[in-house]
């Protein structure tokens, strides 16, 4: 029985992966077609090279900013005795909520000069520190303080305990932050447009605005799907295979936190530095625009439409991913084996990839192959599936892991069909992941702008892309009410996070 | 905990439920035409809106810029969604001519806009049009000492002197009628020095408020952005003035902005009807009343009365269904600018 059940759990995560591969078939049929003659004029042309150095600074600066911010943070927060610091640990995660786009149009209009690498590094280092925050407290938070008291008993000096107890301890969360990070750089739009800075990303949109869907497009986005595979090979490179277990009896003991003394005050002020930089400044700018606006940027019907239309599109696509991720989920818990280890990969990738890219591709597969699909509800609906996909699968997959196999045993030897015992067992005890997953999808969809520009339907306006035609015409204040809305709507979803990792530590 | 999910669960089947009624609303084509609009936002609400009030014909506008929607036009063929094309531009309009999706306009239609504002196939006409204009800091430059044709801005002494958005299908507007006036081989050069010479940004309006704020010295733009901004706060175009370049130039380009039924269209009927009233007396006073400062082209149509009158540019005599957005892109990528 179980064996049956397993073949058609395997046969649906076999579609879903095969549907993941479509943006990458894409890319590739796009550039067999085109033809190397044409395709090497595109990719050998100065414009391409300043793009690619763009990519790499970027990263290259703003990962290692981001880590030592980061890793400062969450020692001063964790570990040592600073006042209030689960106060700081919450405010270090909430500039989560706001979506990166607007911390670019907050420093927009802040500092108006501001642009090229050092504007870009600045803004995207204060947007997308949160995401190397959150792991990297949370290991922190769970370590074992036996190691380094055995460390320091042998005469290590606190820093270099630090250095070669805790920070090797941190790799794994390090290596998953940065690489969470470089994805987005990769990704990013809104960001990017708004401090003038030119990434590939840009770069493909300009062309698509440009010529549509030409082969300059495809080409750029090819050589951007190289880059985020360049990222994903770096960290597997990176991470290591060393495993960090605790081995010993019982449980470890919360660490001691440590005596700032007078350190605290100048750690104070830089923490409430950092605050104003992440939180004040786009909130202040945002206060400022709504002030100057006044009531007349408060269009109720405009804003209500998109505020409808984006708390639609955010429930079906969390549905959609969640209802894709069961399967693989499934196998992942209850089957593992290569096959399932290869299809997981590919849902990966497919997350790995920026939304223009699935964009681009779906745009000429609907339009070219599947017309009645062409600029359909469904097919954004599927985009934002293959993009957030991850979120989704890891969500169910931790909650699926939970619910007892006997159950579903005793459910089928009951006489529940296979099916029927996953649905009516499995999932139900897995619903709080299952929401959880839907609700971190919905997140991300809520803020989610290049796909949504690219595929949307005749007439849709969502609050991203409302947000970003005013922005487009310099009309700041009546952006403004639809930014505020964004950050609103992530806020509970942004806590949801942030409590999760601390329970995730057993704290 | 399991109580919980289930709530959830059912909740959101509710609101799934609740919410179906707009999916659908939005998934089926409604009564009425679609346009696909690449003129600015508001000046297309303001022309629905009143098309809408006094016809009773329903229409969606599905918004884009200039050639991503030309294109897209052409990649959909005879199944584009679109009845109308209306564009900033006139190149993003004759890629479509070419590839022979625009049904003849009536010729009641073509009567309503004079024969300058018309291409010479007669499947599109003039709905506005615009100039280009350099833009500069009135703190940091004087009148004598600006150039006097676009093509000194190639000059070294105009290195990083100037700003332009050549993402944008204004500019791109510009360079065709360059390459139309002037050739392929002047049309290259001048490009490569102006990659040199240049300060990129996204949109005309960020490149003025950039001269206002004094970040660069001057730009080449269109000239209703300043008269937008004058008419609210001026807040990004106090420090600017405006300077036509005249004689004929290439910078002294007056770009006409194009509308057009598509061939593939199912309410043709309603489309010519939109057509017609946009070039007509409501349209055109539109373009005189409202805030978006474009030149009206309609027959006996007069424009803002704060705008330099159209007949005092001495702009260059292009046939707007020549210029030509392909060659123009191509030129610009190999210049390194896309």
């Amino acid at each position: 029985m179980h064996s049956a059940r397993a073949v058609w759990v395997k046969i649906a995560a076999l579609v879903v992966s095969l549907a993941t591969l479509l943006p990458i078939g894409f890319i590739i049929d796009m550039g067999v077609r085109t033809g190397w003659p044409v395709l090497s004029t595109m990719l050998f042309r100065q414009r391409v090279a300043e793009l690619l150095l763009n990519t790499v600074l970027l990263a290259a600066v703003t990962v290692p900013l981001c880590i030592v911010l980061a890793v400062a943070v969450a020692w001063l927060t964790e570990r040592s005795d600073l006042a209030g610091a689960r106060i700081w640990s919450a405010l270090a995660v909430a500039p989560l909520a706001v979506p990166a786009f607007v911390h670019g149009y907050a420093w927009a209009t802040v500092a108006p000069g501001l642009h090229g690498l050092p504007g870009a590094v600045m803004v995207s280092v204060i947007a997308y520190a949160a995401f190397l925050y959150l792991p990297v407290a949370a290991t922190l938070r769970r370590l074992d303080p036996g190691l380094e008291e055995v460390a320091a008993s042998l005469g290590h000096p606190p820093w270099r305990v630090f250095w070669r107890v805790v920070l090797p301890q941190l790799r794994v969360a390090i290596c998953g932050g940065s690489l969470l990070i470089g994805l987005h750089l990769l990704a990013e739009y809104g960001l990017y447009g708004m401090i003038r800075f030119d990434t590939f990303t840009t770069a493909i949109i300009d062309q698509f605005q440009s010529a549509y869907n030409g082969p300059a497009a495809n080409t750029l986005a090819g050589v951007l799907v190289l880059c985020c595979f360049g990222f994903l090979t770096l960290e597997a490179g990176l991470r290591g295979r060393e495993r960090y277990a605790r081995v010993g009896a019982g449980a470890a003991r919360l660490p001691v936190r440590i005596r700032l003394g007078w350190l605290a005050l100048p750690c104070l002020v830089g923490l409430v530095g950092l605050v104003v930089l992440t939180l004040g400044v786009p909130l202040v700018t945002l206060a400022r625009w709504l002030l100057a606006g006044g009531i007349a940027v408060w269009r109720v019907d405009e804003i209500g439409s998109a505020l409808a239309q984006t708390i639609l599109y955010a429930l079906l696509g969390g549905t959609a991913a969640t209802v894709a991720a069961i399967p693989m989920a499934w196998l992942s818990v209850r089957a593992p084996g290569r096959l399932q280890r290869a299809l997981e990969g590919c849902n990966y990738i497919v997350g790995a990839l920026p939304g223009v890219v699935i964009a681009l591709a779906l745009v000429t597969i609907t339009v070219r192959v599947a017309l009645p699909l062409y600029q359909s509800v469904a097919t954004l609906v599927f985009a934002y599936m293959l993009m957030f996909l991850p979120r989704a699968i890891l969500s169910l997959r931790g909650s699926i892991a939970q619910a007892p196999v006997e159950l579903e045993h005793i459910a089928g030897s009951l006489g529940r069909s296979p099916a029927r015992a996953i649905w009516a067992v499995t999932m139900r005890l897995a619903a709080p992941g299952a929401a959880a997953g839907l609700a971190l999808v919905a997140l991300g969809i809520t803020n989610e702008l290049t796909a949504t520009m690219m595929l949307a339907p005749n007439g849709t306006q969502t609050l991203a892309t409302g947000f970003w035609a005013y922005t487009a015409e310099l009309d700041y204040a009546a952006a403004a009410p639809y930014a505020l809305i964004m950050i609103l709507f992530s806020l509970p979803l942004v806590w949801l996070l942030h409590s999760q990792s601390r329970r995730m530590a057993g704290r | 905990m399991r109580c919980l999910s289930l709530m959830l669960t059912r909740r959101c089947a509710l609101a799934l439920a609740l919410l179906s009624g707009p999916v659908a609303a939005m998934a089926q084509t409604p009564d009425g035409i679609t346009v696909y609009n690449a003129q600015h936002v508001s000046l297309t609400k303001a022309w629905v809106e009143a098309f809408t009030r006094d016809t009773g014909i329903k229409v969606t506008v599905r918004n884009g810029s200039d050639m991503e929607l030309g294109n897209q036009i052409v990649q959909e063929g005879a199944a584009s969604p679109a009845d109308v094309f209306l564009t900033e531009n006139s190149p993003a309009m004759a890629l479509v001519d070419n590839a022979k999706l625009f049904e003849p306009v009536p010729v009641d239609i073509r009567a309503q806009v004079p024969e300058q504002y018309r291409p010479s196939t007669g499947n599109w006409v003039g709905i506005a049009a615009r100039s280009t204009v350099f833009v500069y800091n009135k703190t940091k430059l004087t009148a004598d000492q600006l150039p006097k044709s676009l093509l000194d801005l190639a000059d070294p002494k105009w290195k990083g002197r100037w700003a332009a958005s050549p993402t944008g299908a204004d500019f791109q507007a510009i360079v065709s009628a360059l390459l139309d006036l002037r050739g392929e081989a002047a049309t290259a050069a001048w490009l490569k020095a102006m990659k040199e010479n240049f300060v990129a940004y996204r949109g005309n309006s960020t490149a003025m408020k950039a001269v206002n704020a004094g970040q660069v010295d001057t730009a080449v733009i269109y000239n209703y952005y300043w008269f937008g901004d004058q008419a609210k706060t001026g807040e990004n175009s106090n420090n600017v003035s405006l300077h036509y370049f005249r004689n004929q130039d290439p910078g002294a380009f007056v770009s006409v902005s194009g509308g057009g039924v598509l061939a593939s269209s199912k309410n043709k009927q309603q489309a010519e009807a939109f057509l017609k009233w946009v070039t007509g007396k409501g349209g055109q006073d539109i373009l005189r009343t409202g805030d978006s400062f474009e030149y009206a082209v309609g027959v006996g149509a007069s424009s803002n009365p704060k705008l330099v009158p159209l007949n005092e540019l001495q702009a260059p005599k292009v046939d707007p269904a020549k210029l030509n957005s392909k060659k123009v892109t191509d030129l610009m990528m190999a210049a390194g600018l896309l």
